[in-house]
Parts: C-alpha cells; structure tokens; sequence
C-alpha cells in the first residue's frame, strides 16, 4: 500500500512542498527513509516506531519505505515526524488517505507519541496555504503561528488524537486566538535616566528617523542603559513588518507560545564574542543570525569596538541592502536584515579617556590600535555620534527625564510626517552645509548623512522646511574627527 | 631632494653643540625657509583633548604670524602643530627622526603630504634608513637648533619632549610650557619644566612677545554667551544657559565651524 502526507521543508526562511511517501511492502520488517534527511531526519525513524506503538496503533509488519520527495532537496530537523508517521498509519490502512491529503502536517514526535513544537511553523504554514491546503496538524503550542499564517490550525497533542481525528472518530475543539491580549510591556522607560540630555536627543533623532547610532564615552555613563531604551520609543510594526518579523523569530523557534505576533520592534543584543555566522546567519543549517533577527528592529553592539573585525565588516551589505544572502554550492539563501544599528565604545582602550576623575594609561599606539578597529567604511554608516562624557552628580540628583511614552508620540508624530512629505532645505541651510563641507572636510556620503539626519530633525519640529538651525544642529552629530586620524 | 652640508645650514642651527653633518630636504618650500624665524611645538603623542586644541591652536596663531612651526611629525602634539599651520596657510616644517624618504608613522602619510607640497620635510638620515629609538633624540636637537623658541605642550614625565627643551635650554633658546592641571600625568613634565624656570605660556601672544614680533591685528573676536560657559560638556551648557539641547548643539556647531570653540571627547573648549 502507497499513502502520501504533504509538508514542507525550510530552505532559509523559503517553504519547499515535500511529499511524504509511504510504502509497505511484504517481506523481511524493515524500515527505510530515503530522499536526502539529515541526521536528525533519520532519527524519526525510532521516534515513529515508538511514538505508534506508545499510541496503541499498530505497527505494520514487513518492509516500510519512507520517500522524502523531491530527494535532491536536503531535509533537516525533527518536524518530518509527524508527517512520516501520519503516512505510514495511512500506509497501512489506519487512517484514510483522502483526510490525510486534505491537511498539511508538521511535529516532533516524543517516544510516548505526545507531539512536540518545532520551529518555523508559521513558513511551513504559509507554504501549506500556497500549496492550496486550508488545514495544517500541528502541535498544540504552535497553533497561534500557524494561524498567522491564514490556514486553520488543527491543534493535536497527541498522534493518537491525530489519527482519531483523521478517522473522524474525534472532534477537536478549534483554536481561539488569543492576540488582542495586551502583553505587559517590560520595555525600560527612558524616565530612569537622569541626565544626559545630548545622547537622550540623540536616540530621539535615531528613533524619528531610524538612523544607526554610536555611543562613545568611559565606562558608567549610561551608553548601554540608554541604547536599550531605543525600542520603546519606536512605533510599534505594521502588520506587513510584523508577520516578517515573526517568521524570522518562527524558524529560530523563538516565538512564545501565547502571544506568536510580533508586533513591537525586536531588540537583539549579542555578546561580543559572537561569531560571524551568529551575527549574519548561515552555518550548516543556514540559521538567521541577529541581525535578521533584528530585522525591523534594533540591534545593539555593545562594546562595538571588541566585536571581531570579520564580523563587523559583514554588516556592511544588510546595512547597505537590508538583505544578508548567504552563499551555499546548493545555492543562495536571502534572510531579510533591515534593522537599526546602535553601537556602544569606550573612546580608548583601558577606557579611562573622557573621564575627568582618572587617567587614561594608554600608549599612543595603543590607542591608534583601538580605534583602527574600527574601519572608516563602517563608521560611515553611523548617522549620529555621540561623545557621553561622565554626567556631574548634580545631574544623577535631578528628577526624572521624561518617560518614553511622551517620546514615543512625538517620534511616531515626526514618522508620519517623514512618510507624507519630507520637508527640504531652504537656502540658508544649503549654504550652511556647503560651507560645513568646505570647513570640515566631510566626504560626499558624510553630506548625505548630514542631509538625513536635518531632515529628521526639522520633522521633529514639525516645521515645513530644513532650516540652517536644523542643519547646525545635525553637523554636531557628525564622527569627530578624533575617531579617524 | 635638496642635501644642505655643514656649511649650508641655516645659522641658529650651525650654531649648536654638534650640528648634524649634513641635512636631507623634502618638499616644496624654499630651503631658505629653514632660515625663517621659527618656533617648535612638541608634546606628548598620546595626549589629551585640550593638549590637542592648544597645539591646534598654537600652530594656527604662530604660521598666521608669519613664523614657521617646527615639530617632529609624531602623533598627538606635533600632528595637530602641523595641522594648525597648513589650516593658517602658514609653513610648517617637519624633522624625521628616519630616512628622509620615509613618512613616518605611516598614519601621518598624509599630512607628511600636504606639508611636502608647501613646505619642508627635513632629516639628517638618507633614504632607507629605519626609525630607531635611538634616532629621536638626535632628531630632536635639530628640532630644537631650527627654532628661536621651543613651546611643550604637554609632557610625561620622562618625555621626549623634555629632551628638546633640554637641547633648547642648553643653547640658550625659549623654553615656554603650557600649564596643565597638576594632578594629570600628562601635565607633569610641563609643570616641572615651569619649576625650573620656563616661561609659562598662557597665549600666543606671549611667544610673539619674546621674540619681538608685532601682534597681527586681531581679527573681530566673536563674542556667544556659551562661550563664557566652556570648558563645558554639552549636557552642561544645556543645564547651565537654560536653553534645551537642540539649540545648544546648534549653537556649538556654528561655533565650531567659526573656529571660535571645538570639540574633544565630549567637552567643548575654546579656540582663542
């Protein structure tokens, strides 16, 4: 007997149709999966024959093909189980084969046939969706995504409710959604930071005008704290952005189980000993890496400068493109990586440097060393540098600053005004920058980003055109020059 | 390349205690110029901001009164000497402490440029031959001998800046420090310089001064309330004048690109 169940396999964030063959033929018991499964691909192999047995179903007896098709296509991880399980049940005639091609599937099956979350859910449902199926079995736990994804989530705990249910012989009760319900936001209020009113102004300019910051200065002075205050500032993602977003978080199985939808900018901090493949993706199982995981987002580097030069300069192309393609002999795979970057450093090595109360012990090439980490092609794509110096304790007595909630409005306000027409330079401010060009040596893409940042800062002041003030104001956000010679 | 022998060298150098034997030329400028009157502006190469801007500053102010700036090509101090010269239009003369075709340190490459096409790139080694430390010293007693004044901007405590005061002093030359906090190393050599009886300089004008130059006239010095303010971080001038950080950052930039004030790490100084 031949039966076919119908998943799909992930190539990057694509969905590939895989048709799970079964056949059972008589002769010797064996069992076989062919058509390109990785290792943990054939592992399904125990886990199905104990998931059915542990289900009370019956286990056929003679000689179990599984094919993966189309076999040059490489399959990987543990969400084949369900499907393969599902067609062998049909393949030995204990579910029927019409139900069985009416729904997509996709698991992990545990030894006692409970059915586990896998990742990527939300693209193999879309790929369900594309392939013309209305339902997909998924675990239970992975329904929310799945409804994302517009088919109708089948959620099954267990493979013997699977096969009830395939039968007919169970009713499942359908899933309810649960977005709508607000999750309590534990993003940090810019009301705790006292002080330090250049950088706060700053990172409402970055937020207005998603432009990429950096945040020099010693130790202690508030750089990392205030950079992770950059997302509730942020206007919350449109509904394009976030299902993106969401299946980007899907495939690296990051999603929570309640609440699937992101709909806030995502905010990724990596360690700075992170690899270059933990930053842009790939790896053997062509993983996103955080920087799309930041996709729509923030992506903070901490400590900019002690990342490794490799994997600082493959930033330059998703900062370029918004797009990282990862190159593979099997071809190429595009993860979406259009996120905002915001960079923390100390301005020398021992870090001592900008602080009035301690001396910076660092040889002159010591610090020539530290900041040529540090190369111009990358610092050309920080819009606004900022110098934190250490705040005075009259500051760190003062009230509090104002709450992100107020900064937010204004920042959505000056969003919306970006999108329906920017304002443009008049002709003291075009003269103003000329002569800045002139005076200050800055390169042609250093103008542009002058220009960008002036614009931001005449829509936050919500004026109808870029004046000279508001170009004053941008040139001081320029990299000093003691970060380049 | 032009090579000067003993006899062809300028007087206040022929003057010292073992003139080098002969001096290896480079760049664009006449070599009468190292005939110039001329003053020197070292320091140390890891300095700070305000010994950057004071350099900055020392070098513009003495090329625009029509003195040569003598410095040693070196990061830090001398660099930013350099700078303040050619940003004058003024001439600036560097002593390599290395072969005459070499620009080191390499970071320098360019500036080494700029001066070549104006002025004078100056050293006692030919062609091909390596920086060695044993070589600074000696370049700094030409550095010294080219100059009727040498002005340490800032100093360690055993810096090779020291050295060429010492040369200077020896031949009987001004010695200026500038005055630095007491409590930073940086300051430290210059302070102890200022125990011993250098001159402390507190503008340029006191180096025009000594040696009997008229002051150009001043141009309209512009006159902000922030510049009252400063030495002053941004935050600070913002709690301080009262006004919000928009303004203060627009203010400072039209104060930078007037050349009246600039900024390093964060704090803003003034220029004048």
């Amino acid at each position: 007997m031949l039966a076919r169940a119908i998943t799909h396999a992930l190539v990057g964030l694509e969905p590939r149709k895989v048709e799970v063959e079964a056949h059972l033929r008589g002769g010797a018991p064996s069992f076989a999966i062919v058509g390109l499964a990785d290792r943990a691909c054939q592992e399904a192999k125990e886990r199905v024959a104990s998931a059915i047995r542990s289900a009370e179903l019956f286990w056929p007896d003679g000689r179990l093909i599984v094919n993966l098709a189309p076999a040059e296509l490489r399959k990987e991880g543990s969400g084949f189980d369900v499907p393969i399980a599902l067609a062998l049940l049909a393949a030995s005639g204990q579910v029927p084969h019409s139900r069985l091609a009416e729904h997509a599937s996709i698991g992990e099956l545990a030894l006692d046939g409970r059915i586990r979350r896998v990742g990527g859910v939300l693209a193999v449902a879309e790929g369900a969706r594309r392939a013309g199926l209305s339902e997909i079995l998924c675990p239970s736990d992975a329904c929310g995504e799945a409804a994302l994804a517009g088919v109708e989530p089948i959620p099954v705990r267990h493979l013997a409710d699977a096969a009830r249910y395939l039968r007919g012989d169970l009713e499942l009760e359908p899933y309810v959604p649960t977005n709508g319900v607000v999750r309590p936001t534990t993003s940090l209020d810019l009301a705790e930071v006292r002080g330090q009113e250049r950088a706060r102004r700053a990172l409402e300019l970055a937020a207005a005008g998603g432009h990429n910051l950096l945040l020099g200065g010693p130790p202690g002075t508030g750089k990392t704290m205030l950079a992770r205050r950059l997302p509730g500032i942020l206007p919350p993602l449109a509904e394009h952005e976030a299902l993106e977003v969401t299946r980007i978080h899907s495939v690296a199985g990051l999603l929570d189980a309640e609440q699937p939808l992101i709909a806030e900018p995502p905010f990724r901090a990596p360690h700075h000993s992170a690899s270059t493949a933990a930053i842009v993706g790939g790896g053997p199982r062509l993983r996103p890496g955080e920087a799309s995981l930041a996709h729509n987002g923030v992506l903070l580097l901490d400590e900019f400068a002690e990342f490794q030069r490799p994997a600082l300069e493959a930033l330059r192309q998703p900062l370029e493109d918004g797009v990282i393609s990862v190159a593979r002999a099997a071809g190429n795979v595009r993860f979406p990586a259009r996120f905002q970057l915001v960079g923390t450093m100390n301005l020398c090595a021992c870090g001592a440097r900008g602080d009035p109360n301690t001396q910076c012990t660092c040889s002159a090439q010591r610090l020539a060393r530290y900041r040529d980490k540090l190369s111009r092609a990358l610092l050309d794509r920080f819009d606004l540098v900022v110098a934190m110096p250490r705040p005075r304790a009259v500051e760190l007595a003062g009230g509090p600053g104002e709450p992100s909630a107020v900064v937010r409005e204004r920042v959505c306000a000056a969003r919306e005004r970006l999108r329906t027409g920017a304002p443009r330079r008049d002709e003291a401010a075009d003269a103003l920058l000329t002569r800045a060009v002139e005076r200050l040596g800055l390169s042609g893409r250093g103008r542009a980003r002058v220009a960008r940042v002036a614009r931001t800062i005449a829509a936050l002041a919500d004026s109808d055109a870029v004046g000279s003030e508001h170009v004053a104001e941008a040139l001081s956000y320029r990299t000093p020059g003691e970060l380049t010679t | 390349m032009t090579v000067l022998t003993r006899s062809g060298l300028p007087p206040l150098l022929r003057a010292v205690h073992g003139p080098p034997g002969r001096l290896y030329l480079r760049g664009a400028g006449d070599p009468a110029l190292l005939a110039d009157p001329a003053v020197a502006v070292v320091g140390a190469r890891a300095c700070s901001p305000y010994g950057a801007q004071v350099a900055r500053m020392l070098g513009r102010e003495l090329a625009a009164a029509g003195l040569v700036v003598v410095s040693g090509l070196a990061r830090g101090i001398d660099g930013e000497a350099h700078r303040g010269a050619l940003e004058a239009d003024g001439h600036t003369v560097a002593v390599l402490g290395c072969g005459i075709d070499r620009d080191y340190p390499a970071a320098h490459a360019s500036l080494a440029r700029q001066i070549a096409e104006r002025s004078l790139i100056v050293s006692e080694y030919e062609a091909d031959i390596e920086p060695a430390p044993w070589r600074f010293p000696a370049r700094n007693r030409i550095i010294a001998g080219l100059c009727a004044a040498t002005i340490v901007v800032e100093a360690r405590e055993r810096s090779g800046a020291l050295i060429t005061a010492d040369f200077a002093l020896e031949e009987g030359r001004e010695v200026f420090a500038v005055p630095g906090e007491i409590t930073s190393a940086l300051s430290a050599g210059t302070n102890a310089l200022l125990r011993l009886g250098a001159t402390p300089l507190t503008s340029t004008a006191d180096v025009l001064e000594s040696l009997g130059i008229e002051l150009p006239q001043s141009v309209a010095v512009g006159s902000h309330p922030l510049l009252e303010l400063l030495p002053a971080s941004a935050d600070e001038l913002v709690r301080r004048s009262g006004l919000p950080a928009n303004e203060v950052a627009a203010a400072l930039t039209e104060l930078e690109l007037s050349g009246l004030a600039a900024e390093g790490e964060g704090v803003f100084r003034r220029c004048s």
